[in-house]
């Protein structure tokens, strides 16, 4: 008797340990359960929207500080934390993991990763954030390893020295890793150095890898002649930004970097396939199905990290499944989410780099530039960049953080690969623009500014413009209640209403958001979380 | 790269104006008389003014050891000659093809009319006629100062600023005029911005911040609180004037 109460005791502590798991399935209907945030963009279809309802428009003005988390790191704070049941998990850079409460700001735990000091990422040793799927958390590290933890009490449960991802040659893992089904898919930045990009799907029990799909084809493949001789073994098109999954078509989207050299294309003579393009893959498989690719031989270093955003939307008289992505060359696009078919693109920037685009949306008439330099728009940190954007199935809008008027001049001179250096060639000019939130901005309008834009994808109109002094590196987060919350370098926190853009209510947050909000709920009570310059800042009404 | 665009237009204007003349050489009389400056300004510190001060070295002869292209002489001057004294230098292949254009238009027998600038003379216009040290003290808070301009700035550049001071701003000083909604005007120095507020520097040399949202008119001002040099100052005090700021390199 004694002896079946134990059982039935031991059978509901697993109960509810189970019911804490985070199935596939759980990740998939995000939707019923918006206390949580369980994937960097909250769902895998990329919105970043909130359906949680408490703050609204109408009372967004009594949002104030619950607690903030100064992280013990003076590298940028990037990460998107992922909530789960009142616990928020996000990465202190470079790749230290810490555990707090929702509630009160305090850490639970946290993990300290000592990266090689051979690491060697491109822009900072900076961190996106965690995938999470049953008892664990998936991180990549800058020095090329993929990690696993125990949710409840930080304890590493695996970690592996990824394939061919050597840090001493540039290869850094950055981006949060997307879960599908049984796989974690994630894959290594490095396209300033000179790697070869891939995407690879792991064994989350084991970190076995199970599929790497190259984003640049091998010799004998279907795309390989598209790289001048040996060039693509130094081409870089990496990832850095999470991608996004449709069920239904069992399609998962990445949009990849850069070609290498950067700023030099003589080299690298062709289209270069698959840098700068979106791929939709198997995910089983890790086949790719199509792909489209936005600047063939790019070399103004239009990376197509941006992630990729799922909608459902009528189009010319007819519901289309679309992928809507704002890119960092200027233009933004609509593709058929089935097939890759382009339905349109438009400028959201000044773009000068290319005339337009074809029927087919490649780009006509490209600017080759001089060794002597060339000025061309947009700007090398592009019209937008990784930051994320937003979509609500709501307003059915789309909302970009993004740079206007921004300009740099670009040089086309020869790079010589050396492994671990960058992989450049001239680093170009640009317009004056601010590095951080507390550096004086004296700068013109015309001279680069950031930018909020509303877009609707139905008519490819931009609705509205919220306009910054100062160029943006924050990602955007729209809610069920028509808001919309953002940041820039100016060192704010902000909520526009996300129907016409007017200012509800901002925050000093003192440093650069260069992160994306996201938002949970604890016993009823909504939060708003967002990083800003070293700290983690959660909001709550009053 | 900085001026490139600001002043390949100027310059431009130049050169059709100029072209007839010297186009048997291949360069123009603008480029050679550019060159000249450029010459003058930072070749000369080691060469000197007649290019004959480095030992077996006659930069006038038009006679290279280590060049006979136009492209060599370029290369050289740009990265200059490892292992000797010859230092690489900030010019772009523009820059240094007007060199290259002095050199080879001296050589050719062109009398090149625009002198060498005259530091002392150049020292008596700032401090003098032309009131250049009214605003441009060591101290002032309205203008910048020019103690270490030369090491900043490029001759053609330093000429620009005089000629044409609002082709390019320096953007530590943009001048604003912002206009409150009870209607006082406010001028001064920008400081600082964002979007929702902005600090300057009063015209009474206060310290004044403003929500952007508490203005009714707020202009950041397009063109430079200094004057034109041009018809002021004749083309030779221009040059006098120049050589003297290329002199000022110290106090950062």
């Amino acid at each position: 008797m004694r002896r079946r109460a134990c059982v039935l005791i031991l059978m509901l502590l697993a109960g509810v340990s189970l019911g804490a798991q985070v199935s596939f399935d759980r990740i998939l209907r995000a939707q019923s359960e918006p206390q949580n945030w369980l994937t960097y963009s909250g769902n895998v279809q990329g919105h970043r929207h909130s359906l949680l309802t408490q703050v609204t428009p109408a009372n967004v003005k009594t949002l104030e500080l619950a607690w903030a988390f100064q992280a013990l790191s003076l590298e940028k704070f990037e990460a998107t934390p992922i909530a789960l049941d009142g616990v928020l998990f996000t990465v202190q850079p470079p790749n230290d993991v810490v555990a707090i409460d929702g509630a009160s700001g305090r850490t639970f735990w946290t993990y300290t990763y000592r990266a090689s000091p051979q690491a060697r990422p491109c822009c900072g040793r900076v961190n996106r954030g965690l995938a999470i799927l049953g008892d664990a958390l998936f991180m990549g590290t800058i020095d090329g390893h993929l990690i696993a933890l125990d949710t409840k009490s930080g304890r590493q449960l695996w970690n592996v020295a990824v394939a061919g991802a050597r840090p001493e040659a540039g290869y850094a893992f950055t981006v949060a890793p997307l879960i599908v089904k049984d796989k974690i898919i994630t894959g290594p930045a490095g396209g300033d150095f000179g790697v070869r990009g891939f995407i690879a799907a792991y064994d989350p029990k084991s970190g076995k890898e199970l599929w790497r799909f190259n984003t640049i084809p091998s010799p004998g493949e279907k795309g390989h002649d598209t790289w001048a001789g040996e060039s693509w073994k130094t081409g870089g098109s990496t990832i850095w930004t999470t991608g996004s999954y449709d069920p239904e078509l069992n399609l998962t989207y990445w949009g990849t970097g850069n070609p290498g050299p950067d700023f030099s294309g003589d080299q690298r003579a062709g289209d270069n396939l698959y840098s700068d393009s979106l791929v939709a893959l198997d995910p089983d498989t890790g086949v790719m199905k199509w792909h489209f690719q936005f600047t063939p031989h790019d070399i103004f270093d239009y990376d197509s990290t941006q992630v990729p955003v799922m909608a459902d939307i009528e189009y010319q008289g007819r519901m289309r499944k679309v992928i809507l992505l704002a890119n960092r060359n200027g233009f933004w696009y609509v593709l058929d989410r089935t097939n890759g078919e382009f339905l349109f693109g438009k400028p959201f920037a000044k773009v000068t780099w290319t005339t337009g685009l074809d029927a087919k949306g490649r780009p006509q008439n490209v600017v080759n530039t001089t060794a002597e330099g060339t000025r061309v728009y947009p700007h090398l940190a592009g019209g937008t960049n990784w930051y994320s954007p937003s979509y609500s199935p709501r307003t059915g809008l789309f909302y970009v953080p993004t740079w206007q008027d921004g300009s740099a001049i670009f040089a086309n001179r020869p790079a010589e690969y050396v492994e671990g250096r960058s992989f450049l060639g001239t680093f170009p000019v640009g317009t004056e623009l601010s590095i951080n939130g507390t550096q004086s901005n004296r700068r013109l309008p015309s001279g680069g500014h950031g930018a909020v834009l509303a877009l609707d994808p139905r008519t490819g109109e931009k609705k509205w413009e919220f306009t910054m002094a100062d160029v943006t590196d924050a990602g955007i987060m729209t809610t069920a209640t028509d808001l919309l919350f953002s940041g820039g370098r100016e060192g704010f926190f902000y909520a526009l209403d996300a129907r016409n853009g007017q200012l509800l209510w901002k925050a000093p947050v003192a440093g650069i958001v260069q992160a994306a909000p996201m938002s949970y709920a604890i016993n009823g009570r909504q939060y708003i979380a967002i990083a800003a310059g070293n700290s983690l800042y959660a909001y709550t009404l009053r | 790269m900085r001026p490139t665009r600001q002043w390949g237009v100027t310059f431009l204007g130049t050169v059709l104006a100029t072209a007839a003349l010297s186009a048997q050489h291949g360069y123009t009389r603008a480029e050679v008389e550019n060159g000249a400056r450029l010459f003058q300004a930072s070749c000369a510190t080691c060469h000197g003014p007649k290019g004959d001060n480095v030992r077996g070295v006659a930069l006038l002869s038009g006679q290279f050891k280590r060049a006979s292209s136009d492209e060599q002489l370029v290369k050289i001057i740009i990265e200059g000659i490892p292992g000797t004294s010859m230092p690489p230098n900030n010019y772009s292949a523009l820059e240094a093809g007007m060199i290259v254009a002095y050199l080879r238009g001296i050589a050719a027998g062109e009398n090149v009319t625009a002198a060498p600038g005259d530091v002392a003379r150049g020292k008596a216009l700032f401090d003098g006629r032309g009131k250049c040290a009214t605003c441009h003290t060591p101290e002032s808070r309205t203008a910048p100062s020019l103690t270490d301009v030369g090491a900043l700035r490029r001759p053609l550049e330093i000429e620009q600023s005089i000629l044409d001071p609002s082709a390019e701003l320096n953007a530590d000083y943009r001048y604003v005029r912002a206009v409150t909604k009870s209607g006082a005007v406010v001028t001064g120095r920008l400081l600082n911005q964002s979007t929702f507020s902005v600090q300057i520097l009063d015209s009474a040399q206060n310290l004044r911040a403003f929500n952007k949202a508490d203005l009714r008119e707020f202009v950041i001002n397009q063109t430079s609180e200094m004057p034109s040099y041009r018809g002021t100052l004749d083309a030779q005090e221009v040059a006098d004037l120049v050589m003297y700021l290329t002199t000022m390199r110290g106090r950062r």
